[in-house]
C-alpha cells in the first residue's frame, strides 16, 4: 500500500504529465525516495494509481539503473568505474571497500548499512577518483580516505 | 508505380511499401526478424540490410534497413552486395552469442524462422568462444511454453500481444543483452490471443504448449486446410496430424478472415478430437425383443425407423453437407433446426437483413479497416474473438490516418506512428447490459438492458436522418448517449455497426440494421456484422427448416416417433425439463455425434460422426462465406463424416435422390443446384479429380520422415496409405510440390522458408491476397438497389419488475462453447457457474456475493452463486451460458425470484 | 579573453542567483526579444551565428529549429539536454552549477523561437547540486515573471519543469531521452520523423545541449558578428574544453574555439604529471577518436578534430599515459558502452558485449592473434548507419583507433599471455 504522502506526490505529479504513463518514472522515484527500493508490492501499486499494467511499470522500473529492485542498505555507495576514474585509479578504491565493507558489487552489508554499486561517470572526472553516498559526492579520493568517510553514515 | 532497380534489374513495385515487402513481395529473399506483415517495422534486428546507391555514379553505396526505407521511383539498391551480404551474416553471428543452438530440442526446430534465415545468410561458422548468458524460464499457463534462452530479441512478442492485442501481461524487462520477455511473474498469460506468440516468435521461446504433450515436427505431421469450429467467425486453420491424432492447430492464412491470427479458443480447443468420449464405433441399444441382433449397424436402424414417422434434427455445428443430406433423407416437412427458439428467431433476422438490407456484410478484415465503429449488446471478446481483434484494430484507423497526414510517415513506420497517435483512439461505442473487455478501448461504453440499447440506437438513426421515427421518453443519459454517437459516426468513412446473438434480443438486431442503413443512407460506405454462435449457424438457417419448439410438439403429439439427431446435444437447447420430456415420448432416437453428452445418453443408436478433423464438410460463416474444411485424419473405428451416414442409410432406404450421389462432388452439386443461396458451393475448392502436372496436392510435406517404420511395432509390412477419393489432395507426401490452389493449401511451405513465414511466398504481396484470391466464397451480397424498409417499432424503455429478475446470457471464450470444453487447456480457463446481479439487486433479493441465489424456470429450479457487479442493468441478473453443469434457462427472459 | 559563459560564475563554485544574474546583464536579452524581435528573428540570428551544437554531433542549432512547424497549434516542446553521461565529460555540470538562469534564459528565448508551450530540463540523476539550483532558479524565474503566463507582459507563455533522470547513459540520445520523458524505456526512436515534426507526445520538439542555450542569450545581445569573433576559427564562439587523467591540472576552462590541443594539455591543464608521458587522448569524451601526439597542434573546432579523424564530440579530453594500458583502457569503454546500450538492436545489444569479452580475455592472457581481427570487423559492422543509435558508432571510436595506434600494445598482450603493464588496474 502507498502512504499517503506517497499518493499526494504521485498525484501532483500527474497533474504535470498529459497521460498518466507519463508520470510513471516519478512515480518510482517518488516511492523509492521514501522506501528505498522498489517491490513487487509497490510496482504493483504504482500500476494502479497510473491505470498502467504491472508488468508495463516494471518494464521501465527494470531498465533504469538507479530504480532498485531489490533491497539496498541505509546507504547506497555509487563507485564510478568510467574512463577518467579508472586512470586515476578506482580499483583501489574498490579493493579498499571491500576489505572495510566485506562486500562486492551489488551485495549489502549484513547489517544493512551499505550496498555497493558501480556507476557510470559521476561527470566529475578533472576530480577522479569519485564516488557517491546517498546524495554526497566524494571527489579525489584516496583509498586511505574511505574508512573516514564512512564512519559519517549510520 | 514506381521501378526500383533491385541489383541491376528493374522491377515495378507497389507504392507506398517499404523495401523489404517489395522485395518479399517479388519473390526475393531478404531475411529479417523484426518486421511483421501485421505489425509493420521498427528497424531493430538489423536483418534485413541492402545497399543502397545514391544514383547511377554511387558505386560505393550505404547499408540501410529494407525494411525502414519507402520504396521511390527510380531509386538503386542491391541485395546481393558484398557488404550487405556480410553484414547479415554477422547479424545472425550476433544473435548466434547467445542462442543456445538447441534446435535438436527445440520445438521449433524444422519450422523456425531463425533456422531459416540462419540458413539464408550463410551464417555457419561461429567466431565467439565465450559463455552465453542464460535465463529463467516462466511457466504461463496450459498454452504456452517458455524457452527465454532461445530469445533473439526481435521484440516482435510485447509488438503483438501489447500494441496490437491489447495485452496487459507481457513486457519487456531490464535492459542491454539482459532484456527479458514474458510476464512480470509466472503466471497464465491473460490474453484471449496470447497462442499467436507461438507463431509471432521467430524462434521457440514461446511454443505451443498442447502440441508438446505429443510433439510432432512440422515436417512429420499431415496437415490440412481447415475452418475453425469455434465460434461463428470461420477463422481459416491448419489441423495436424500424426498417429492418427489430431496434434496442433495453426492459423491459415486468409487475407479476407482471419488474417494471420487465431484466438486461443480456436487454438486450443481442438483436443476434444483425441477425447477419450470420443464415439468411434456404433452403439445400439437392444430392445428384448429385437431381432435385428448382429445385422450391419445401418440395417439396423432402417429397421427401426418408422416410414412416416420419422423427423430429422439438423445442427449449426455440422457442415452444410451433412445438413443438407438429413433434410433429403427425412424431407423438407420433417427437417428441424436444431437451435433454440430465441436463437433462431435471432439469425432468421440477421440472414434477412443481410439478404434484402442495402447494406454489406463486413468480413474480420473489412471490420479492421473500419473507421468508426458502434457494437450493440455484444461482448465482443467472449462471443466472436477475433472480431474484438479487429475492433481494436479499427480504433487505431482514424488517429493513425490523421497522423500519417501530420508526420508524413507511411502506416508501417509503426513506432513513429504509434508515437504520434499517442493513446488517441477513434470512435468506438459499446452499448451492453454489462461491462466487456473492449470497454478498455471505446470513447465511450453505455451499460443498459437490450431494449434500452435499440432505443438509443434507434435515437442515432433518428439524429443522422431526420426521416427516421423519434425515441420519445429517452432518458437524459440515453440522449446525451445517442448524440455523442451520432456526432462521431458522422465524420466516418466507413462506420462499422455490430451486433449479434450476444445480446439475444430481436430489437436490438433490427436497431443496428437501421442505424446501418441511415449510415449508408447518409454516404458512409457503412458495414454491418452480424455475430453468430457456431461454425454453421449461418449455413444452417441458410438451408431452411422448421423450429425445434415444432419437433418438440411433434413427438409430444405422437406424430413423430422417430428422431434422428445430428451432431446435437438438445439439453444444450431445451431446457432441462422440456428435454426430458421429448426425449421421453420418442420411440426411437439415432444419434450422430462425436463425443458422448446428454442427449447420446438417450439415445438407441449413436453413429460415430467424424469431427471437422475426420470430414470434408463446408461452413457459412457469419459474413455469409462458404468455406471448406478438409480432411486430415484417417478416422479410427467406424468414424465418418454425418453426411456420409446419413447418404448411406439414404442408400439403404432406397431414397433415389441420395443414391445418385456418389461421390462427395456429386454432393455439393446437389446442394447448389437444389438451393439458389448455396450456388458455387461446389466451387469453392477444385473438384477431386483436379490435378497439378497429373499429381494430387500431397497432405504431407516432401521431408516427412518415418512413413515405413510407424506402423513397424504391428506389421513390419508397410500398409497401404489411405486415399482420399472426395478430395484434390493425397494423405501421403507424393504429388504435386508447387503452389496448391489458395482454398486447399494444407501447409506453408517454401524453398528455405520452412516456418509460418513461409506464408509471405503465397500472398499476391505481403499481407495481401493469396495467390488466386483469397479462399472462400460470399453468399451474402447486400441488395443494394432495393428501397430501404426502415423499421419503425421502437421498443419500450426496459424497467425492472418487483420481484422478478431479467435474465440476460453471458458469453465466455472459455467456457461457451461446447466441444473446446473438452480440452484440458480451456477447461481450466473455464469459470465455475454463477449468477450476476447488481449491488443493488443483491440487496433487494438480500444475497451477497457467494451466497446461493433460487429461482424456477419451467418448473425447474435454478441455484447459482451470486457474483456482484456494478456495471450490470439493474433488474438483470447475468448467468453464464453453455458452462458444464449449468442448466440451459433462456435467456433473456423475465423469471421470478 | 573573453569567457562569456563562465566569467560570472563564482570561484567557489556556489551559483549565480536571480539578483545576481540580473545585476551582470540577466534577462535582457530575453526583454529585448519579447519586445523588439518577431520568434523567426531570434531563429535567423542564431542560423547567422552559424551556432553549433555543444552536444557532441555538432549540428548548427538555427538549422535544426527551421524544421520546427511553426503553424501547427497545440503544444511544442523544448528540451534542455542536461542527462551529460558520456565519461570523461563534466562541462555541462559547471554551467548548470554556476549560472542557471543563463540556461534559463537560452531556453525562455528557444523557446520563443520556436514558439514552444513547454520547456524541460532533463537532468541527470547523479548532479545532486544542479538540480537544486536549477529547481530554486526555475522557481525565482517564475516568481519574477520570465516563466509562466505572458512572460514579461508579452503574448509569450512558457511553463518550464526539472525532470531528474534515473540513470542511462541512452537518456541522453535525444530521441530515447523522450521516451524517458514520457515515462517510457529511454529506447531511441528511428529518424525520420525528427523530433521537431514528432517528438515528445508525438509534438514537435526541439532538443538541445545546456552549451548550446547557454549561448542564446548571449548572441541575442550581441549579435552574430561577435559571436563569430570570439573564436579563432571558422566555427564561432568559445568552447568549453576540459581534461581528466594524468595531467597536473585536470579542469574545465572556457577558451575560444579552436584552440590547439597542445595549449590546453600544457598551458592549461599543466602538462602531464611527473613520470607520465602522453599517449594519447579522446579530444572529446568517451565515443571519440584517439588523438596522438602527432595530433597535438590540431586546432580544437569541429572541422580540425575532424580532419585528424576524430571528433570534437563534447570537448572534454581523456589523456592516456604511458603507465596506463591502452586495452584497460578500451576495455572500460566498451564495458560502458555494453552496459549501457539499450538492448533495441542487435549489434549494439550483442556486439558489444562481444567486444568486452575479447578485450577482457586480451587483458586476463587468454586472447589470440584472431581476435585482433574479430575487433577490427566490429569496428566496421557497428558503423554509423548499421546500428540503430549512435551508441555503438561512438563506442567503436575510440576502439578503432586504438587498435590503429597502439595495435603493438594489443599484439604483446597476445604474445605475452597477459596485460604487460605492471600496474595493472581493474
Ligand atoms: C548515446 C548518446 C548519448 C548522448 N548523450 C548526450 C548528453 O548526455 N548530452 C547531450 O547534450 N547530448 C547527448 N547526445 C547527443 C544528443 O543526441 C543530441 O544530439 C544533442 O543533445 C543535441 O544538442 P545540440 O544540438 O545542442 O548539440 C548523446 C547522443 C548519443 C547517441
Ligand atoms: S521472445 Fe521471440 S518474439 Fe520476443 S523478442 Fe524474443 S525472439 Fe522476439
Ligand atoms: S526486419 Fe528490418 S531491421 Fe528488423
Amino acid at each position: 500500500m502507498l502512504s499517503a504522502i506517497e499518493i499526494e506526490k504521485i498525484t501532483h505529479e500527474l497533474q504535470q504529465v498529459p497521460v498518466k504513463k507519463a508520470a510513471c518514472i516519478e512515480a518510482l522515484k517518488i516511492v523509492q525516495q521514501e522506501r528505498r527500493w522498489i517491490s513487487d508490492e509497490s510496482v504493483a501499486d504504482i500500476a494502479v494509481i497510473l491505470e498502467m499494467s504491472t508488468a508495463e511499470v516494471d518494464s521501465v522500473a527494470t531498465f533504469y539503473n538507479l530504480i532498485f529492485r531489490q533491497p539496498v542498505g541505509r546507504h547506497v555507495i555509487l563507485l564510478c568505474d568510467s574512463i577518467s576514474c579508472y586512470v586515476m585509479g578506482y580499483t583501489g578504491l574498490r579493493q579498499r571497500l571491500n576489505e572495510i565493507l566485506l562486500i562486492g558489487y551489488g551485495q549489502t552489508t549484513p547489517d544493512e548499512r551499505f550496498t555497493l554499486l558501480p556507476n557510470a561517470c559521476l561527470g566529475t572526472c578533472d576530480h577522479a577518483p569519485a564516488l557517491m553516498i546517498d546524495d554526497d559526492l566524494y571527489r579525489d579520493i584516496q583509498p586511505g580516505d574511505l574508512e573516514q568517510i564512512l564512519e559519517k553514515y549510520h | 508505380m514506381p521501378i526500383i532497380n533491385i541489383d541491376n534489374i528493374p522491377y515495378e513495385v507497389k507504392e507506398g511499401k517499404n523495401l523489404l515487402e517489395a522485395c518479399l513481395s517479388l519473390g526475393l529473399n531478404l531475411p529479417y526478424f523484426c518486421w511483421h506483415p501485421a505489425l509493420g517495422s521498427v528497424g531493430a534486428c538489423r536483418q534485413c540490410a541492402v545497399k543502397i546507391f545514391k544514383d547511377e555514379q554511387d558505386t560505393r553505396g550505404k547499408l540501410m534497413m529494407a525494411c525502414m526505407e519507402p520504396v521511390k521511383d527510380g531509386m538503386r539498391l542491391s541485395v546481393n552486395d558484398s557488404e550487405a551480404v556480410a553484414f547479415r551474416g554477422h547479424v545472425i553471428g550476433w544473435l548466434m552469442t547467445n542462442h543456445p543452438h538447441d534446435c535438436a530440442v527445440c520445438d521449433e526446430g524444422g519450422s523456425c524462422h531463425l533456422q531459416d534465415m540462419t540458413v539464408m545468410t550463410g551464417h555457419a561458422y561461429r567466431d565467439y568462444h565465450f559463455s552465453k548468458r542464460t535465463y529463467r524460464n516462466q511457466n504461463l499457463g496450459p498454452f504456452i511454453n517458455h524457452e527465454m534462452n532461445r530469445c533473439i530479441q526481435c521484440y516482435r512478442c510485447v509488438r503483438f500481444y501489447k500494441d496490437f492485442a491489447g495485452g496487459k501481461d507481457l513486457d519487456v524487462f531490464a535492459a542491454h543483452n539482459h532484456v527479458y520477455f514474458g510476464r512480470q511473474q509466472d503466471g497464465t498469460l491473460e490474453n484471449e490471443f496470447s497462442g499467436n506468440l507461438v507463431e509471432v516468435c521467430p524462434t521457440g521461446v514461446f511454443t505451443d504448449k498442447t502440441l508438446k504433450q505429443h510433439y510432432t515436427r512440422k515436417w512429420d505431421l499431415t496437415t490440412a486446410p481447415s475452418i475453425c469450429q469455434g465460434c461463428g467467425l470461420g477463422c481459416n486453420i491448419i489441423a495436424g496430424e500424426r498417429y492418427g491424432s489430431l496434434r496442433q492447430i495453426t492459423n491459415r492464412y486468409n487475407g479476407a478472415v482471419n488474417g494471420y491470427f487465431l484466438c486461443d479458443r480456436g487454438r486450443y480447443g481442438y483436443e476434444f478430437v483425441n477425447s477419450k468420449d470420443r464415439i468411434r464405433e456404433p452403439l445400439v441399444v437392444h430392445a428384448p425383443d429385437d431381432k435385428a441382433n448382429g445385422l450391419p449397424v445401418l440395417q439396423h436402424v432402417r429397421n427401426r425407423m418408422k416410414p412416416g414417422k420419422m423427423i430429422g434434427i439438423g445442427s449449426p455445428r455440422a457442415s452444410v453437407e451433412s445438413n443438407y443430406v438429413l433434410k433429403e433423407l427425412v424431407g423438407e416437412h420433417n427437417f428441424y433446426l436444431g437451435i433454440g427458439e430465441i436463437e433462431h428467431e435471432l439469425i432468421r433476422l440477421m440472414l434477412k437483413l443481410l439478404k434484402e438490407g442495402p447494406v454489406r456484410s463486413a468480413s474480420l478484415q473489412e471490420a479492421a479497416a473500419a473507421d468508426a465503429v458502434v457494437i450493440l449488446g455484444e461482448d465482443l471478446t467472449n462471443t466472436a474473438p477475433m472480431m474484438a481483434l479487429s475492433v481494436r484494430q479499427a480504433v487505431r484507423r482514424m488517429p493513425v490516418e490523421n497522423a500519417i497526414s501530420n508526420i508524413h510517415m507511411p502506416a508501417w513506420q509503426d513506432a513513429a506512428v504509434r508515437e504520434a497517435v499517442q493513446e488517441n483512439k477513434g470512435p468506438l461505442f459499446i452499448l451492453n447490459v454489462v461491462e466487456t473487455k473492449l470497454d478498455e478501448v471505446a470513447t465511450g461504453a453505455y451499460h443498459t438492458a437490450p431494449d434500452n440499447i435499440a432505443r438509443i440506437a434507434f435515437a442515432v438513426s433518428h439524429l443522422l436522418d431526420g426521416t427516421l421515427p423519434e425515441v420519445t421518453g429517452m432518458s437524459d443519459e440515453g440522449k446525451q448517449a445517442a448524440a455523442t454517437i451520432a456526432a462521431a459516426l458522422r465524420g466516418a468513412k466507413r462506420p462499422l455497426v455490430i451486433a449479434g446473438y450476444g445480446g439475444g434480443s430481436e430489437q436490438v438486431i433490427r436497431a443496428a440494421a437501421n442505424l446501418a442503413w441511415a449510415l449508408k443512407q447518409q454516404g458512409a460506405d457503412a458495414m454491418l456484422s452480424f455475430t453468430v454462435p457456431e461454425c454453421n449457424s449461418m449455413g444452417l438457417e441458410m438451408l431452411g427448416g422448421l423450429r425445434l419448439e415444432s419437433a418438440v410438439d411433434a413427438v409430444l403429439n405422437g406424430s413423430a416417433e422417430t428422431v434422428l439427431i445430428l451432431e446435437n446435444d438438445l439439453y444444450r437447447r431445451l431446457d432441462l425439463h422440456t428435454a426430458n420430456q421429448f426425449f421421453g415420448h420418442c420411440k426411437e432416437v439415432i444419434v450422430l455425434d462425436h463425443l458422448h453428452n446428454p442427449t447420446t445418453e438417450r439415445a438407441n443408436i449413436v453413429l460415430p460422426a467424424g469431427t471437422f478433423a475426420e470430414a470434408d464438410g463446408t461452413l457459412v460463416n457469419n459474413e455469409g462465406r462458404a468455406q471448406r474444411f478438409l480432411q486430415v485424419l484417417s478416422p479410427q473405428g467406424s468414424v465418418q463424416e454425418s453426411w456420409r451416414w446419413l447418404l448411406q442409410l439414404g442408400d439403404i432406404c432406397g431414397h433415389t435422390h441420395l443414391r445418385s450421389l456418389l461421390h462427395y462432388d456429386d454432393l455439393l452439386k446437389a446442394i447448389a443446384a437444389k438451393y439458389p443461396v448455396f450456388a458455387g458451393i461446389d466451387t469453392i475448392t477444385p473438384p477431386a479429380d483436379f490435378r497439378i502436372a497429373g499429381q494430387k496436392i500431397p497432405r504431407e510435406p516432401h521431408r516427412y520422415s518415418g512413413r515405413t517404420a510407424m506402423l513397424a511395432n504391428i506389421n513390419v509390412s508397410e500398409p497401404k496409405p489411405a486415399e482420399d477419393g472426395d478430395t484434390a489432395l493425397s494423405f501421403t507426401m507424393e504429388g504435386y510440390r508447387g503452389e496448391p490452389p489458395s482454398s486447399v493449401i494444407p501447409f506453408f511451405w517454401a524453398p528455405g522458408w520452412n516456418s509460418v513465414q513461409s506464408v509471405n511466398k503465397y500472398q499476391v504481396e505481403t499481407g495481401g491476397s493469396l495467390h488466386g484470391g483469397n479462399p472462400g466464397k460470399r453468399l451474402l451480397e447486400p441488395n443494394v438497389n432495393g428501397q430501404t424498409k426502415f423499421y419503425t417499432n421502437i421498443p419500450d424503455p426496459f424497467i425492472p419488475v418487483g420481484g422478478h429478475l431479467l435474465l440476460v446470457p453471458l458469453y465466455h471464450i472459455f467456457g461457451s462453447e461446447e466441444l473446446s470444453i473438452h480440452t484440458p487447456g480451456i477447461a481450466q480457463r473455464m469459470p465455475a457457474p454463477y449468477i450476476m446481479l447488481h449491488s443493488e439487486d443483491a440487496r433487494r433479493f438480500q444475497v451477497a456475493a457467494g451466497h446461493l441465489l433460487y429461482f424456477m424456470d419451467n418448473g425447474h429450479q435454478y441455484a447459482l452463486p451470486v457474483v456482484i457487479n456494478d456495471t450490470l442493468q439493474k433488474g438483470a441478473a447475468g448467468i453464464p451460458v453453455g458452462l458444464p453443469h449449468m442448466q440451459v434457462a433462456e435467456a433473456p427472459q423475465l423469471v421470478k425470484i | 579573453m573573453e569567457r562569456p559563459l563562465t566569467q560570472h560564475i563564482p570561484d567557489n563554485g556556489a551559483a549565480l542567483h536571480l539578483r545576481e544574474y540580473e545585476a551582470v546583464g540577466g534577462y535582457t536579452a530575453l526583454r529585448k526579444a519579447l519586445r523588439d524581435m518577431e520568434p523567426a528573428q531570434v531563429s535567423t540570428l542564431i542560423k547567422d551565428a552559424n551556432l553549433k551544437g555543444r552536444g557532441g554531433a555538432g549540428f548548427a542549432t538555427g538549422v535544426k529549429w527551421s524544421f520546427v512547424p511553426m503553424n501547427v497549434p497545440g503544444p511544442k516542446y523544448l528540451i534542455a539536454n542536461a542527462d551529460e553521461m558520456e565519461p570523461g565529460t563534466f562541462k555541462d555540470r559547471w554551467l548548470l552549477e554556476g549560472n542557471p538562469h543563463q540556461l534559463l534564459e537560452g531556453m525562455i528565448l528557444a523557446a520563443y523561437a520556436i514558439q514552444a508551450t513547454d520547456a524541460f530540463v532533463f537532468l541527470r540523476w547523479a548532479y545532486k547540486d544542479a538540480a537544486r539550483e536549477m529547481r530554486r532558479a526555475i522557481a525565482d524565474a517564475y516568481t519574477a515573471g520570465y516563466l509562466g503566463k505572458n512572460i514579461l507582459g508579452s503574448a509569450f507563455s512558457l511553463e518550464m519543469q526539472l525532470h531528474t533522470g534515473v540513470g542511462r547513459y541512452m537518456c541522453g540520445e535525444e530521441t530515447a531521452l523522450l521516451n524517458s520523458l514520457e515515462g517510457k524505456r529511454a529506447t531511441p526512436r528511428a529518424k525520420p520523423p525528427f523530433p521537431q515534426v514528432s517528438g515528445l507526445f508525438g509534438k514537435p520538439t526541439i532538443v538541445n545541449n545546456v552549451e548550446t542555450l547557454c549561448w542564446i542569450s548571449h548572441i541575442v545581445n550581441n549579435g552574430e558578428a561577435w559571436f563569430k569573433s570570439l573564436s579563432y576559427t571558422a566555427d564561432g564562439g568559445t568552447k568549453i574544453y576540459g581534461v581528466s587523467g594524468r595531467v597536473n591540472k585536470p579542469g574545465a576552462w572556457e577558451l575560444p574555439m579552436g584552440i590547439t590541443m597542445r595549449e590546453l594539455l600544457e598551458e592549461h591543464a599543466g602538462g602531464m604529471r611527473n613520470g607520465y608521458r602522453f599517449r594519447g587522448a579522446l579530444p572529446g569524451g568517451a565515443s571519440t577518436d584517439f588523438l596522438t601526439d602527432a595530433h597535438l597542434d590540431v586546432k580544437m573546432d569541429f572541422a580540425g578534430v575532424a580532419a585528424a579523424g576524430s571528433r570534437l564530440g563534447t570537448g572534454t579530453m581523456v589523456v592516456l599515459d604511458d603507465h596506463t594500458c591502452p586495452v584497460g583502457f578500451v576495455h572500460n569503454l566498451e564495458h560502458f558502452f555494453a552496459q549501457e546500450s539499450c538492448g533495441f538492436c542487435t549489434p549494439c545489444r550483442e556486439g558489444l558485449p562481444w567486444t568486452e569479452k575479447i578485450l577482457w580475455s586480451l587483458e586476463n592472457g587468454t586472447g589470440e592473434p584472431a581476435d585482433l581481427e574479430l575487433l577490427e570487423r566490429h569496428t566496421r559492422l557497428l558503423g554509423p548507419g548499421n546500428t540503430f543509435c549512435a551508441l555503438a558508432p561512438g563506442a567503436m571510436e575510440p576502439l578503432q583507433s586504438a587498435l590503429k595506434y597502439f595495435r603493438e600494445d594489443f599484439e604483446q598482450h597476445i604474445k605475452e599471455k597477459k596485460c604487460p603493464y605492471a600496474h595493472h588496474q581493474h
